[in-house]
């Protein structure tokens, strides 16, 4: 399931920002001609020039290897600054780059799979970049690998539900339902990042702007689980959703993460469950709450998880706090989950008002030390 | 039901020993004995002196000024600030599930919750305050008491029975007797959501954004360990511990607390309020107990009840809230004149072999019911030196006979063991029963 991932107009879109940004003061040519060269093979990755003056750069790539290879140049924590992908073996391929002076990685990928073979560059020069600490830039790295992940293993399980859909097969499309959601909703700060698409694909007929088509998911889950039908739009809305869903994994690589963001995305999940899957709004036909629930706790402690060895130095005393709570939250949720193996959990109308009670106190007591996170990562 | 409803009066009146040495004194200057009747008395007047920050400690037109000023009542004494002090004329009072398993966790919330209270009190915000902090950070007060005066905020706390549960926190053996778990009083309609609690917070201030800031802020620090079960807000006190001021009415058009025990008759606070070094239970001497309840009264069929019938209910009339059939508010009661069901013949000390309380209870009203009706009564508190002689005889009294049974209902209900006061900078809610 390896996403096609930048188009060209996206990378495009990255390197104005990036200009933008920097303001474009460093107009210093690359080392020697000007040109870094690459040569890709299927075990190699050399980058002919390790340090080279920030600026415009010109990247050569050569793929000399007998596999389909990919260019990447990455911020420390993973972020795309640009990409080539599709590079035929025997290939040449130039891109163009706006490296503000820091400390950056190339990466090419043969067989365009894996984490690909990676060298360490500095571009050089002028203005000083705020330096993050290694455990820092570790932390978004892994957490954008996770962010990215979660999309891509989203898409076969929507594919699923979309094609039961399209298929007229209500039952099956019931049964899909909740699972195709999963990733979406353990990453949901981030996909929200991207301010058009969860308008698309995650919103409630009650957050409709007024002349706004209501699409994606929760319009299905309407009309599957409380019209127990299927009609001709429904099925055409099951397309829509996944070419949105396509769109947002693509855009995934790109996302702004920073380690605050991540500390508050974190806190941001449990927001989520707060506001609406503790009172039942969220999967208000289906009831399938708690999987959204569980999916929302375990996106919350994957960012925290990554970020315990910044906060573990910083804040211990939060740490040790938090994994107390998110112990406990997830040891409630377990009480309603029969099949430890699966995720299905009890349906949220069969959950009486003193065990949401019981919920909403769990999730109070975890979402308020988690609300110090990025306070704790910003020491 | 409701001695509550009316109880000022029906407590109280004729009042038999305690009330009667202020009883008579009425009006003019406190006596120095009085004074000291006052919650951490001599921290109070210390206080008054240094920085005139404190409340005034005359009652009349300067316990107004005090209010008006924003004063801070002390938050350290013998006794806990809320009880026998000047009622406020606004409550938020929340009831608190301890979710905490830990003993040491419990007295480390005690403490901070301590701390909070004794910066909100003094009308300073909690912790590093409500901006300027770590811009990645929610701030420690979420800040909509800010540039607000303290204006007279109290904090009280209190103990509910489950705290001493065996194989809890191990305090099984220090449940005083006299807390003891309600029996359900005939008519009880109790609502569980609205009833119980380990824990409970009464908030009391003249500005109802201090008293619920304050209460969200304790909450705040308590997620985790305590969770909030059930709340109230209150408004238009229903009954006065400062005898001389203008007695309030209920929600009925009653005046309550004609005969409530004033805050600064020591004599009677000792006698009914208190618990006494000897009462079995070191720990809370200089403490309380409370009852609270919440009233619903039949409003609408209320109103449309004749005034001959609301004052046969009473035995009092509406205007003056003179006995019957006495002429002015504060002439003694002669209950034989009364109806024998009217509910101050029943809630008078000497219908129930002398049981006292002193009332601080609260009108409310939470928007309507789905019918239209207007959700709306009594919240109803009484501190008391001992539950089963206080408020348990009263309200077995009423509500096997009280004619205004017809008009309310009680759907909540909660008793707490109040320790007493937090001495100094030193000490903490509750050091007394954990330490």
């Amino acid at each position: 399931m390896r996403p096609v991932r930048l188009s060209v107009v996206t990378a495009a879109a990255v390197v104005a920002a990036l200009t933008a940004v920097t303001g474009c003061s460093e107009k210093s040519d690359a080392s020697g001609d000007g040109v870094i060269k690459v040569a890709a093979s299927d075990s190699a990755c050399e980058v002919s020039a390790k340090e080279f003056p920030a600026g415009k750069v010109t990247i050569e790539v050569e793929n000399k290897g007998s596999k389909v290879t990919e260019l990447y140049v990455l911020f420390p924590d993973d972020r795309i600054v640009t990409e080539r992908e599709n590079i035929g073996p025997g290939t040449k391929a130039t891109i163009t780059a706006e490296l503000k002076a820091g400390d950056y990685e190339v990466a090419c990928k043969p067989g365009m799979k894996g984490d690909g073979i990676r060298q360490q560059v500095k571009a050089t020069g002028g203005g000083t970049v705020e330096k993050r600490s290694p455990e820092a830039d570790a932390a978004v790295a892994a957490y954008r690998k996770y962010v990215q992940l979660q999309a891509d293993e989203t898409i076969p399980k929507a594919q699923v539900f979309a094609d039961a859909v399209k298929a007229g097969d209500v039952e099956a499309a019931k049964k899909a339902y909740a699972l195709s959601r999963i990733g979406w909703e353990r990453t949901e700060p981030v996909a929200e990042s991207f301010g058009d698409i969860d308008p698309k694909v995650d919103v409630r007929e009650d957050g409709l702007e007024p002349n706004q088509e209501w699409t994606g998911w929760h319009k299905l889950e309407k009309s599957l689980f409380e019209g127990n039908k299927i009609d001709d739009a429904d099925k055409k809305l099951a397309d829509t959703l996944m070419a949105d869903l396509a769109v947002w994994q693509k855009k995934v690589g790109q996302a702004e993460i920073t380690p605050t963001s991540m500390a508050n995305g974190a806190k941001e999940l449990l927001d989520e469950v707060a506001t609406g899957k503790v009172t039942g709004e969220e999967e208000r036909y289906s009831h399938t709450d708690l999987v959204d629930f569980k999916a929302n706790v375990e996106g919350a402690e994957k960012a925290y998880e990554l970020l315990k060895p910044v906060t573990s130095k910083t804040d211990p005393a939060l740490t040790a706090e938090l994994d107390k709570q998110f112990a406990a939250l997830n040891n409630l949720l377990e009480k309603y989950r029969p099949n430890k193996a699966a995720y299905e959990f009890t349906s949220y109308d069969k959950v009486g008002e003193a065990e949401r009670k019981e919920l909403s106190d769990g999730v109070n007591a975890l979402a308020e030390p988690l609300s110090k996170l990025a306070a704790a990562v910003a020491k | 039901m409701s001695e509550s409803v009316s109880g000022p009066e029906s407590t109280q009146d004729g009042a038999p020993e305690g009330a009667s040495e202020q009883a008579g004194s009425g009006s003019g200057a406190p006596s120095r004995r009085a004074v000291l009747g006052w919650g951490g008395a001599g921290l109070a007047l210390g206080a008054a002196a240094a920085g005139g920050t404190a409340i005034a400690l005359n009652s009349g037109p300067d316990m107004v000024s005090a209010a008006a000023a924003g004063a801070a009542v002390p938050f350290h004494g013998e006794h806990q600030a809320g009880i026998a002090s000047a009622v406020q004329d606004r409550l938020h009072f929340a009831a608190f599930d301890v979710k905490t398993k830990d003993r040491g966790e419990l007295v480390q919330l005690l403490k901070d919750w301590t701390e909070a209270a004794r910066l909100m009190t003094a009308g300073q915000p909690v912790g590093e305050g409500g901006f300027g902090g770590l811009p990645e950070a929610p701030p420690d007060d979420t800040g909509e008491a800010l540039g607000l005066k303290a204006s007279r905020l109290t904090l009280t706390i209190g103990f509910g029975p489950g705290l001493f549960a065996k194989g809890r926190f191990g305090l099984e053996g220090k449940r005083p007797g006299a807390l003891i778990d309600l029996e359900l009083f005939p008519g009880d309609n109790l609502d569980p959501a609205r009833s119980g609690g380990d824990l409970c917070v009464q908030a009391c201030a003249d500005d109802p954004q201090v008293a619920v800031h304050a209460i969200r802020q304790l909450a705040r620090i308590g997620f985790g360990k305590t969770a909030v079960r059930w709340s109230q807000l209150g408004f238009g006190k229903t009954s006065s511990t400062t005898p001389d001021e203008q007695t309030p009415r209920n929600m009925m058009g009653f005046k309550d607390g004609t005969r409530n025990i004033s805050g600064t008759d020591k004599a009677a606070l000792d006698k009914h309020v208190w618990v006494g070094a000897g009462d079995g239970s070191d720990w809370l001497t200089g403490g309380s107990y409370l009852v609270a309840r919440r009233i619903r009264m039949n409003i609408e069929t209320w109103d449309r009840t004749s005034l001959g019938e609301q004052e046969d209910i009473f035995g009092r009339d509406k205007g003056e809230g003179a006995p019957v059939g006495k002429s002015k508010e504060r002439d003694e009661p002669f209950l034989k004149a009364m109806k024998p069901e009217a509910h101050v013949r029943l809630a008078h000390p000497d219908t129930n072999d002398g049981a006292t309380i002193l009332r601080r209870g609260y009108s409310f009203t939470d928007g309507t019911d789905g019918l239209g009706r207007l959700d709306a009564g009594l919240f109803f508190l009484a501190y008391q030196r001992d539950v089963r002689t206080g408020f348990v005889p009263i309200q077995r009294k009423l509500a096997k006979s009280d004619v205004l049974n017809e008009y309310i209902q009680h759907v909540g209900s909660a008793v707490f063991a109040v320790p007493p006061g937090v001495r100094d900078k030193d000490d903490w809610w509750g050091r007394t029963l954990f330490a």
